[in-house]
This record gives C-alpha cells, sequence and structure tokens, in this order.
C-alpha cells in the first residue's frame, strides 16, 4: 500500500499554510516529518488523512485519490494517532480502543465480539493490559499515547499517521513509544509520524523530510538529510550531528547543539 | 463499569419504574387500592367487565391514565434528548433546548394562546415551531464555515433562542392580562395535568421515530462525543451523524414541550445522573436516562398533585426535588465529568 502527496497544496481557505508538497510512504516505512513549530506538519498530516480539502495538488491511497472514497473506507486504509488529549467523558481505555473498530461496522451496528477481541489483541500489542479497565481521563499522558495507538491498531489500517507521538512524554515513555514504532514498520505497518527531536529520526525512521516555511526542504534517508546544513537551515541554530556507540558494535547519529560559544567560532 | 453494576442499575431502574406506574395510579384525591386498580387495569386490556363502581373506571383510565403515560413518555423523551446532545456537545450544561427547541416550541404555543386558539392548534403550532427554531439554527449553522461546527451550532442556538424569548416576550407584553397572560405563564410553566388520551396517541409515534434512530445509532453517537476530525479519522461521517442525532432529539423534545409545555431540568441532570452511575457508554446510557427520566418526571407529578391542596407547577417542582438529590449524587458518585 502507498499513501502520496503529489504538488499538494494545504491550509484553510483563505489561508494556505504549505504548498507544493510531494512524498509517499510505503506499507513498512517508517517517514519521519521534522519542521518547526508553524511549519504545517500538523496541517499536512490532516490533509493526507483527508480531514481538510487539499487546496491544491492530490492526494492518493494507491493511486486512488482520498476525494473518490468515503470516510470509512479512508479509516480502514490509514489511521491517525492525534496528539495525546484530554477526553471528554470517563470511557475506559478498552472502550477508547474499540472506537477503532468503528470503520469496520455498518452505521447501525455497535462492535461485536470479534471488535473486542481485536481490541484486547491491540491493548496487548502495547502491552497495556494493566490499564484496560482504567478511566482514559484519569490515566497519564503517556499512558494516552499508548492508548491512542493501540486504538490506530484496532483500526487495522496499513499505514498509520501520528502526529508527534512523543510530545509531552517523559524520556521512558519517549524511548518506548519510539520502540514500538519501529515494530510497527517490522510487521509491515507504513509509519508517518512528525517530531520535534531530529535524534528522533535516527533511532527508528527509514527516510525524513522536513517541513520549512510550508515547504518540503529536504527528503531522503536519514544520515544524509539530517545535517548541521539543514538543521541550521530550517531551526535557525548550530548543532553537531556526531556518530556514538550505542553498544553492539552499532554506530548512530545523535545532534547535539553547539552553543554560543562554540557557534560564535564556527 | 462492570457488567453487573450496569445490569443492577439498569434492573433496579425498571423495578423502581414499575413501582412508581403503581404508586401513581393509586395516590391522589381519589386514592384506588391495589386491588381495584389490578381488576380495572385487568378489565381494560382483556374486556372483561370489572363490577366496581364506574367512578373507579373513569380515574384510572381516563384522568390519572393518560397523565403518568404522559408523564412516563415525557420524562424518557428528554432525558434521552439531553444524553445524546451531552454526548454530542461535550458538554454539561447542555440540555434538549440548547438548539432552541423549547424557545421555538414556547414561541408557538404563545403565538397560539395570544391568537386564542384551540388547543390542538397551540399544541400543533408548539411542536411546528420548535422543529423550525432547530432546523433554523442548524442550517444558520452550516451556512458559517471556518469555525469548529459544534461551537456555532452553539451560538447559533444561544442568539436564536434568544430572538425567540424576547418574541415571547414581547406577545406576553402585547396579550391580554386577565385572559391570556396567565395562559402564556401557565404554559411555559410546564403542566401535564390536563393531559387527554389524544395527546398521548399522536405522541408516542413521534417520540418513537425518534428513539429508535437513536437507539441505532448509539455506537456512532459514542464517537460524536471525541473531537470533530478524530472522529472522522475514525471513519465516521460526523456532519450526517449528528443531523440524524439532532433531528431525532429535535423530534423528541417538539413532540414533549407540545403537549407539557416547559420543563426544564429533566434534559440537563438525568442524564449526568446516568452517567454517573453506567458509565459514557451511549448503549448503557440511553436506555438508562430514558427509565431513570420516565420514573423522575412520574414521581415530581405524583408528588404535585398529591401533596398540596392545590396543584404544585410540574417545573417548579421537578427543580426543587431535583437539585437535592442531584447535588448529592454529585457529591457520592465515583465518576461523571472529569
Amino acid at each position: 500500500m502507498r499513501l502520496e502527496a503529489r504538488h499538494l497544496d494545504f491550509g484553510y481557505r483563505g489561508k494556505r499554510v504549505g504548498s507544493d508538497v510531494s512524498l509517499s510512504l510505503e506499507a513498512g516505512e517508517v517517514l519521519c516529518l521534522l519542521g518547526p513549530n508553524g511549519s504545517g506538519k500538523t496541517t499536512l498530516f490532516k490533509t493526507l488523512l483527508g480531514l481538510l480539502p487539499a487546496q491544491g495538488g492530490r492526494v492518493l491511497i494507491d493511486e486512488v485519490d482520498l476525494t473518490m472514497r468515503a470516510r470509512d473506507e479512508i479509516a480502514r486504509l490509514v489511521s491517525y494517532v492525534p496528539q495525546a488529549h484530554a477526553a471528554f467523558f470517563p470511557f475506559t481505555v478498552e472502550e477508547v480502543v474499540l472506537m477503532g473498530r468503528t470503520a469496520h461496522l455498518g452505521v447501525f451496528s455497535s462492535p461485536s465480539r470479534r471488535d473486542r477481541e481485536a481490541a484486547l489483541a491491540a491493548i496487548a500489542r502495547m502491552r497495556i493490559e494493566h490499564l484496560a479497565g482504567s478511566i482514559y481521563t484519569r490515566i497519564s499522558g503517556g499512558e494516552r499515547q499508548l492508548t491512542l495507538i493501540a486504538r490506530a491498531l484496532a483500526q487495522d489500517a496499513k499505514i498509520v499517521v501520528m502526529d508527534e507521538p512523543t510530545a509531552n512524554l517523559d524520556f521512558g515513555n519517549q524511548v518506548r513509544v519510539l520502540e514500538h514504532i519501529q515494530a510497527l514498520a517490522r510487521a509491515g505497518m507504513g509509519v508517518l509520524l512528525s517530531t520535534h527531536d531530529p535524534d528522533h529520526v535516527f533511532i527508528c525512521a527509514d527516510r525524513v523530510a522536513m517541513l520549512h516555511e510550508g515547504r518540503l526542504a529536504r527528503l531522503g534517508a536519514p544520515a544524509a538529510t539530517v545535517t548541521p546544513e539543514s538543521l541550521r537551515e530550517i531551526y535557525g541554530v548550530e548543532v553537531a550531528v556526531v556518530q556514538v556507540g550505542v553498544g553492539g558494535g552499532v554506530q548512530r547519529q545523535v545532534c547535539v547543539p553547539r552553543g554560543p560559544a562554540a557557534g560564535g567560532q564556527n | 463499569m462492570s457488567p453487573a453494576r450496569v445490569t443492577l442499575a439498569i434492573a433496579g431502574s425498571c423495578v423502581a419504574l414499575a413501582g412508581l406506574v403503581l404508586v401513581a395510579f393509586s395516590a391522589g384525591r381519589f386514592p384506588v387500592a391495589a386491588g381495584d386498580l389490578a381488576s380495572v387495569l385487568w378489565a381494560g386490556l382483556t374486556g372483561i367487565e370489572h363490577g366496581l363502581d364506574p367512578t373507579i373506571e373513569t380515574v384510572v383510565l381516563k384522568i390519572r391514565g393518560p397523565r403518568v403515560a404522559a408523564a412516563l413518555l415525557i420524562g424518557a423523551a428528554l432525558a434521552a434528548a439531553g444524553a445524546a446532545y451531552q454526548n454530542m456537545f461535550r458538554n454539561p450544561l447542555v440540555s434538549p433546548d440548547i438548539l432552541g427547541v423549547s424557545a421555538g416550541a414556547a414561541v408557538g404555543a404563545v403565538l397560539g394562546i395570544f391568537l386564542s386558539l384551540n388547543v390542538i392548534m397551540i399544541q400543533s403550532l408548539a411542536f411546528a415551531f420548535g422543529l423550525g427554531a432547530v432546523a433554523l439554527v442548524y442550517f444558520t449553522a452550516n451556512a458559517v464555515r471556518g469555525h469548529d461546527p459544534l461551537l456555532v451550532l452553539v451560538l447559533a442556538g444561544v442568539v436564536v433562542g434568544a430572538l425567540l424569548g424576547a418574541c415571547v416576550a414581547l406577545m406576553k407584553y402585547l396579550a391580554d392580562p386577565y385572559n391570556q397572560l396567565p395562559a402564556i405563564t401557565f404554559w411555559l410553566l410546564g403542566s401535564i395535568a390536563s393531559t387527554a388520551p389524544e395527546d398521548v396517541w399522536s405522541t408516542l409515534p413521534l417520540m418513537l421515530l425518534g428513539l429508535i434512530p437513536m437507539w441505532l445509532l448509539r455506537w456512532r453517537i459514542n464517537l460524536l462525543s471525541l473531537d470533530d476530525e478524530e472522529a472522522r479519522a475514525l471513519g465516521v461521517e460526523t456532519g450526517r451523524i449528528r443531523l440524524a442525532a439532532i433531528a431525532a432529539a429535535t423530534l423528541m423534545t417538539s413532540a414533549a414541550v407540545a403537549i407539557s409545555g416547559v420543563i426544564g431540568w429533566i434534559g440537563l441532570v438525568i442524564p449526568h445522573f446516568a452517567r454517573m452511575l453506567v458509565g459514557p457508554d451511549f448503549s448503557r446510557l440511553l436506555p438508562t436516562s430514558v427509565l431513570l427520566g420516565a420514573a423522575f418526571l412520574l414521581a415530581v407529578d405524583t408528588l404535585a398533585r398529591t401533596v398540596a391542596r392545590i396543584e404544585i407547577p410540574l417545573g417548579v417542582l421537578t427543580a426543587f426535588v431535583g437539585t437535592p438529590l442531584f447535588l448529592w449524587q454529585l457529591a457520592t458518585a465515583r465518576r461523571g465529568w472529569q
């Protein structure tokens, strides 16, 4: 399966946020979107999901335009993990995950036992069985994020779009979420995620897209794309990208801010 | 929420409701013994002679029967509509009249009284204006783009409601202070004292027409409580489901308001009460709200006609009885709004 943006202009009526973005994502691949605050990451995601109409260009799933597909059909192909949010009602975690099955139900149907089993399987996959009966509004931000990912898994789509899945999480939960993302890709899912931390690109992404002022500034493999030059260009700060050993003979890049003194000499 | 607790809550509500119906039939200025009540009801069902004083039959079937049925129907309808709206608007302050249905119905009824029309015409006007007001709000909100659709709906409901309130105030000001004004005031207080059997029979299908789609859409209505974009990403055509839920709730509410006048409080508080008992899942919330709403209005109406020499207005008593009950539940409940 393939999700593709072709010369996509996105934004709201009367307010263009970004333009001429072309990128694609295959099942089994992790594509990470980097970009400063206000660069249009969330708006781009919402347009890719068909939640906002494209202002120009096209969004295609397997070569079929998004506008030609019904809402529940899109939901069976692409799932969405919004930023962990406050819910309005005290649903249990299991009920929230079960909502992921909606696209597989008829309009007048309620979830069957099989849907409940699918929801429980998704909960088990995220290893949050202990939370199944907890009230969603009373669990921590990290637990909510895992719940929303479980909901996307229950949705059983080949591609999942995650809007800053590591935002507002503590260090341990960030690492856990990134590990889950890698596991999803190994299981054959395509993952498109946005993040504020370029190190996350090196940990989990196969490719990276960098969004700057609504335009696609860079697109390619992490090592060749996330460089001091590109980070200076989109964030306006001086950063060194260095290799470190992370054990087992594996080397990985990390980004280190140079700080004012070093930056001044460069 | 454990299934056992839910079953217990629903079964308990059913038993309480059945008990209340018996009490409501027996109690009053003309007490009816349980045995007599049973024979009259049995006779009514089977057509066999009961051999009792015909006055008993008149009291049970002609006077109390329609009133009990109206209390059950209206309480159930207002609570169901309130439950759907609170889910949809994600707000505990939402009641069935948030989109102007009561204000519209009030304009219709007051206009009918002002023009000295008969009761049937007054009820029809109330029903039509209630539906019309919500349609106006809905289409106005739909015409406004570029904002959160829910926010626009609520705002449109509030401003249209205010306009309709001004219309009611104007007609009260112009009305004849000796004949029409008391009738208008009385209608706005809400009452089911003069419910006729025909009122019940004409209202019942409208209520079912609202309740059945609401029950069928119960899972989708759950998802309306999510953020609009999130629900759409999960595959819900939020616009269509919301329209269906609004249409169903409006039909039930305007049918209720048309025969009873404005009865507040129930649609606002009973769903909240039900949520504390069985949780937010609409497939449990809807039946629980229906049962509690029916039981509550029946209990209050029975009190309204028995506790004092004069009949206490229903709208007044619901608040007097309900508020302390609700505050007590709010203080002790484990869950509800977070």
